[in-house]
């Protein structure tokens, strides 16, 4: 058994007496004494409960925004958790994202105010360049009811160009302090026990002694369970600090991504390789969800949505499974068997995920479609894959979410236009196609007919783009 | 007078910043639930109806009662005195007493030592109901004439003889939908007994003297046994006007019982399932113009989803009736409003109070007009535009008289070039396949004072100590809109000090009493004269201890600048105060203000309910998308009458954020109740408002400049809460234009509110039948 130990503002905090499935937010507030942090919605939705987080990833500090509303205490054990109290200096001086903020008249209500702070001061210790696309980006999982956010963004342009001063946050000394610190592999408080397993054997290990433990990656899902339910769980086994499962390789054939890596690992290498998944991406959750959420976790969800499940149904991936037995490979597809359902056993956990690169000949593109752009669930997601001989059709894939309990692909679809002309021509039959593909229902998100008319009109979509210049999304004007 | 030309620092029309924005972004400005909790404060959780309607048949809250920390629970059976939290008409229960009459509805509640505690027992409630049927929509609630409150009719004119001589006839129907406060501050109440049969209670409330009565009433004490307080609330925008009591009274009847202090605070989920929201609306109309699009006629009724009980459902249904109007000379109107009861969660106030909904109503049949006779909708609306000398005179029978639309709405017109850009969108259209755009303008006028004349009152409390620093209290409460630092403001102005010499205290009811709620966009007209009053009884007491002391008449005494000048001998402000503790004349006083020049009755709703009219005009441009119905904002244009604004940085910031919240409301954001009237949509993942993206990229709010108010009000300037919201109907009506555009030839368009995705595109298809069919 062992502590958790982290730093806070810069100040070292072991803790060892909380249960093991507190949130970092209830520890902040409760424990801490530190109330800056806001609950807004305890469900990872509305940001104010935003801290930065320093992890150490591939031996450089990087600085990244959580909801510390859907993180258990021991998931920041070795890290740097910075808050908005521990951001202006101890004489006073506002740091430039505060000041920035004060500049710009940006705060009124103020309750969301030190979660886009430390959102804006996670933006600016990445050094990105200065967009209003990344800016929206970094902010897109903060919400303020008061502002109109013109303010906000106006700051954040203002801090954009200004990456200079990175007061309260001493890189150098953060780096080596955390490399100083014991790990914790075992936290146990009033019966629940809490394992961060750092090898594939002790993961293994682990799964054997406690058959029944919830299996935690980023726990973006998981997290809503202490957070909303108030759920005290027994036995967490998390598997973020294996280091058998934070690889991202690429070769000539594929890319492979480790059952750790979260969707902000995995960006640059889908910016390189699959630059429509990648937009795609960044429209799933927050940025504070893709720093903690595992793409291996959205698998194993298997949620009738999925964003990312339709591109990798089109893409052909396939995941490596592995457990104490050994290890077996099978297609995404054959991998999700029904609502929230997947081919998972016990004691085995997703090793790998495996997508085949594109070739010259393929044409691919990944659509969402929700109420709002950013930080939604999809009404419909659709992936489609072509690769034409001149006009004609020689390959087509095409898979839908949020159509049918789980992901699929539209085979009748796929069916009638193979070998077909690809010229952008829209007959009816592709229509009745899909209508025999999938039986959508109606909830919140959208009625079953208007998910039949959104799949058809990204299908649609598609056409156009592969056959036209002409705009044919919003966000790009 | 030979007193400098200097300004002082923060006085009124000057930018300043908010007074809280340093604690804002430390962390350090305290909201309620980042007290720490006193030694054995309990925390409390509520058990919520899982029915839209149901009999209550039995509670059994023994295993609740016996689990770990729980200390005291409360049913509607413990409460001593009245069971009643109605803000208006009366039989409104904080805890229903045999019916639960919609889905999410406090049935009880639990404290104990610890929040997980108080949460887990509520869960071991065991709750047996009798399901009864429930009434889920207005036209039910129409059908079966079930009313929270009376109908209620404003007319004028000869409607049938308009529609005789009207050369076009054109009748619709038009839902709104309701829209969730989503303040980031959930409901929360600390209620604390205190040793003497009193008890204390600070509330995120935008009524300290609501929650006053409502504690009282349900306590059984009288009003002075109960101090109400709130420093700042993290939002609330009328949110937090009635529903705070329903919290607060929990709160109190908890601590009461247990003899301890309690905390409650609702999660996000509770929050949206038990408190009202803004109240959709069914409008069906019938209007008659002439062939240049002139309201000859108009027969309008607007069906407002009342909920479970009234709370403010009659008032704010009085205010859609005398806003759809809007900027237009209706001679002959009826304008019937129907209060519908139903088993859903009881709307309540939000920015507006029902004026976006009669505004969109008008806006909506004016768009259809223009649309049946093609030609441009500015035309058509500047043809039905009140008069100045005639054809001036609301519904309502108030003279408006200080009619500025024209002036407003050609100025936005112009500032954008308006032709030009509706040209720049009509080639964008011609161009596009699947994307098509839309451009629309929205002129606003906006009735300012509570409808009702007797909450147009406001008190105010100010100490000057005799070291020139003042103290400054009032009955308005601080939630984000820059209340305190404009009222602070205004006494820096009349004392002539620097703001910084200016500190404003916590509301409360023991030192302020007998408010109206911080609310009708009224705060800072009301509370600012109030503590203008205030301010100027000490000053001309001071000006009488200066005048004694130089030997001059006391009209000669000038505040300026921090001193006070005889000529051109003088006084810091502080030695003047001291000087008067000195000579024994008191340095506080009481201010008081009621509305001038306004009244109403109620019996035929008419009268002049309203000390004047904010102006503004908006101009907007959207793209949707014709396959999938996504919609984007590009650019929006805002020109917002703000009188002489008291602080046009604050006021920049209500514009902005109160037309995001509008385009909110008529865009994404969408309230979804199942078949069973459950509200499936209750938390920020479901219910989307808008985030940083959704702003238009292009984004231009301005202030109209020298436009001082006619009306004497603080320093001449406006209120900007509420008015700028309307401004977003831009917004609803650039996405028509965008949908017409999409079948040149169909003169009818049909979307509801708000539009989303999936409406957008049920439009465009609906229309494109329509024309195929022509």
């Amino acid at each position: 058994m062992s502590a958790v130990r982290f730093l806070l503002n810069g100040e070292l905090r072991a803790e060892q007496s909380v249960s093991a499935t507190m949130t970092v937010l209830d520890w902040l507030r409760g424990i801490a004494g530190l109330t800056g942090t806001k609950e807004g919605c305890a469900e990872g939705d509305c940001g104010a409960c935003t801290v930065v987080l320093g992890r150490m990833r591939n031996r450089e500090l990087r600085y990244e925004a959580v909801n510390s509303c859907l993180m258990m205490l021991p998931q920041i054990d070795g890290c740097a958790v910075l808050t908005v109290e521990g951001v202006a200096t101890a004489d006073g001086t506002l740091h430039p994202v505060q000041q920035a903020l004060i500049d710009a008249d940006a705060t009124q209500c103020g309750f969301c105010t030190p979660g886009f702070v430390m959102a804006m001061l996670a933006y600016q210790q990445g050094a990105e360049p200065p967009s209003d696309a990344l800016i929206h980006e970094a902010l897109a999982g903060n919400l303020c009811r008061c502002t109109g956010y013109r303010s906000i963004v106006d700051a954040c342009r203002h801090v954009a160009v200004d990456p200079s001063d990175r007061r309260g946050v001493a890189t150098s000394q953060t780096a080596t302090a955390l490399s100083g610190l014991p790990a914790s592999k075992d936290y146990r408080s009033g019966g629940q026990v809490f394992l961060t397993p750092r090898t594939f054997a002790e993961l293994h290990q682990a799964l054997a002694q406690y058959p029944d433990a919830i299996l935690l990656a980023g726990g973006t899902d998981i997290g809503l369970r202490v957070s909303k339910n108030r759920e005290a769980i027994p036995v967490v086994i998390s598997t973020v600090a294996v280091t058998e499962l934070a690889a991202i390789t690429s070769d000539a054939q594929a890319l492979t991504l480790g059952g750790t890596v979260t969707y902000t690992q995995a960006l640059p290498a889908f910016d390189a390789h699959f630059p429509a998944l990648a937009a795609l991406v960044r429209r799933i959750g927050s940025r504070q969800i893709r720093n903690l959420g595992t793409i291996a976790g959205n698998l194993a969800t298997a949620s009738p949505i999925g964003d990312m499940l339709p591109s990798l149904f089109v893409l052909n991936a396939s995941v490596t499974l592995a457990s104490q037995s050994g290890q077996r490979t099978v297609s995404v597809a054959d991998f999700v068997t029904g609502y929230r359902k997947t081919v998972l056993a016990p004691g085995e956990i997703i090793a790998t995920i495996r997508i085949p690169l594109l070739t010259s000949k393929h044409c691919f593109a990944a659509y969402k479609v929700a109420k709002r752009f950013d930080q939604d669930i999809s009404t419909v997601v659709a992936a489609f894959l072509l690769a034409r001989s001149g006009t004609t059709v020689r390959e087509f894939r095409a898979a839908y979410g949020g159509m049918a309990a789980r992901v699929t692909r539209a085979s009748h679809l796929e069916a009638a236009l193979s070998g077909r002309a690809w010229n952008g021509d829209h007959s009816p039959d592709l229509a009745s196609a899909l209508a025999r593909d999938f039986t959508p229902m109606s909830d919140h998100r959208g009625s079953a007919h208007y998910r039949m008319q959104v799949a058809v009109g990204l299908l649609r979509r598609f056409q156009i783009e592969t056959t036209s210049v002409a705009p044919a999304r919003v966000e790009a004007l | 007078m030979t007193a400098p030309l200097g300004r002082i620092r923060g006085g009124v029309h000057t930018a300043v910043r908010h007074d809280s924005a340093v604690g804002h972004v430390t962390g350090c400005a305290l909201y309620l639930d980042d007290v720490a909790n006193a030694p054995g404060s309990l925390e409390a959780a509520l058990v919520l109806s899982p029915y839209a309607h149901a009999r209550i048949r039995r509670i059994d809250f023994s295993r609740a009662l016996a689990a770990p920390g729980v200390a005291a629970v409360v049913t509607a059976a413990d409460i001593p005195g009245k069971n009643d939290v109605a803000p208006i008409r009366s039989d409104e229960p904080v805890l229903p007493p045999e019916v639960a009459t919609y889905e999410g509805q406090p049935v009880m509640a639990v404290a104990a030592a610890t929040l997980d505690q108080a949460r887990a027992a509520a869960k071991l409630v065991d709750i047996e109901y009798e399901p009864l049927p429930p009434v889920l929509t207005i036209e039910e609630a129409m059908a079966r004439q079930l009313y929270v409150s009376p109908p209620q009719t404003m007319a004028r004119g000869d409607l049938a003889a308009g529609f005789a001589s009207a050369a076009h006839r054109m009748s619709g129907e038009l839902r709104a939908g309701g829209q969730d406060h989503f303040y980031l501050e959930g409901q929360i109440a600390l209620a604390m007994p205190g040793d003497d049969g009193s008890i204390t209670v600070q509330s995120s409330t935008q009524h300290p003297t609501e929650v006053q009565h409502g504690v009282a009433h349900l306590l059984g004490l009288p009003f002075n046994a109960v101090t109400v307080e709130v420093r700042r609330m993290g939002g609330a925008f009328g949110g937090k006007e009635s529903q705070a009591t329903i919290i607060a009274g929990i709160a109190a009847l908890l601590a009461w019982k247990a003899r301890k202090p309690v905390k409650l605070r609702l999660p996000r989920d509770d929050d949206m399932r038990a408190t009202g929201k803004r109240h959709p609306f069914l409008f069906r109309y019938d209007v008659g113009f002439d062939g240049e699009g002139r309201i000859l006629a108009l027969d309008l009724t607007l069906a407002a989803n009342g909920g479970n009980v009234a709370d403010h459902t009659p008032a704010v249904l009085t205010r859609a009736l005398c806003h759809a109007d809007n900027c237009y000379w209706l001679p002959n109107v009826r304008l019937t409003g129907l209060p519908c009861m139903t088993n859903t969660v009881s709307n309540t106030a939000f920015r507006g109070y029902g004026g976006p909904q009669g505004m969109l109503a008008i806006e909506t049949i004016i768009d259809s007009i223009a649309r049946h006779l093609r030609q441009p909708v500015e035309a058509i609306r500047r043809r039905n535009y009140y008069g100045t000398d005639r054809n001036n005179v609301t519904p309502y029978g108030m003279t408006v008289e200080d009619n500025i639309i024209a002036r407003v709405a050609d100025e936005l017109d112009r500032s954008v070039n308006l032709a030009g850009w509706r040209a720049a969108v009509d080639g964008f259209n011609r161009a596009s396949l699947t994307i098509k755009k839309g451009l629309a303008t929205m002129p606003v006028k906006f009735g300012i004072s509570f409808n009702r004349p007797s909450l147009n009152q406001a008190g105010a409390l100010v100490h000057v100590y005799t070291d020139g620093s003042v103290l400054l209290n009032h009955g308005g409460t601080e939630m984000g809109q820059g209340l305190f630092v404009k009222v602070a403001q205004v006494v820096a102005e009349a004392f002539q000090i620097d703001l910084d010499h200016i500190r404003v205290s916590a509301t409360t009811t023991g030192k302020v009493p007998n408010t109206a709620a911080t609310a009708a966009s009224s705060g800072s007209d009301l509370n600012g004269m109030a503590a203008l009053h205030a301010a100027e009884q000490i000053k001309t007491r001071m000006a009488e201890v200066a005048a004694e002391h130089f030997g001059v008449s006391a009209h000669e005494i000038v505040f300026a600048c921090n001193r006070i000048y005889a000529g051109n001998r003088s006084l810091s402000f502080a030695e003047l105060a001291a000087l008067s503790w000195e000579k024994r004349v008191s340095l506080s006083a009481a201010g008081y203000y009621r509305t001038p020049k306004i009244h109403w009755d109620f019996t035929t709703n008419t009268g002049r309910p309203f000390f004047y009219f904010a102006y503004g005009a908006a101009a907007v441009e959207v793209a949707v998308d014709t396959l999938t119905g996504e919609m984007r904002v590009l650019r929006a244009e805002l020109l917002q009458d703000c009188g002489a604004s008291l602080n046009p940085a604050i006021d920049l910031g209500q514009i902005e954020g109160a037309f995001m919240q509008g385009m909110g409301w008529l865009t994404t954001e969408e309230l979804w109740w199942d078949s069973d009237g459950r509200l499936r949509t209750h938390g920020p993942s479901t219910y989307k408002i808008p985030g940083s993206r959704d702003v238009p990229p292009i984004f231009n709010a301005r202030i109209l400049a020298d436009a001082p108010n006619r009306e004497a009000t603080v320093y001449r300037s406006k209120a900007v809460g509420e008015p700028p919201l309307m401004l977003a109907i831009a917004v609803w009506l650039a996405i028509r234009d965008a949908i017409a555009s999409t079948a040149p030839n169909a003169r009818a368009l049909h979307i509801d509110a708000p539009a989303t995705p999936e409406r957008i595109l049920g439009a465009i298809d609906a229309l494109r039948a329509t024309a195929a069919a022509n």
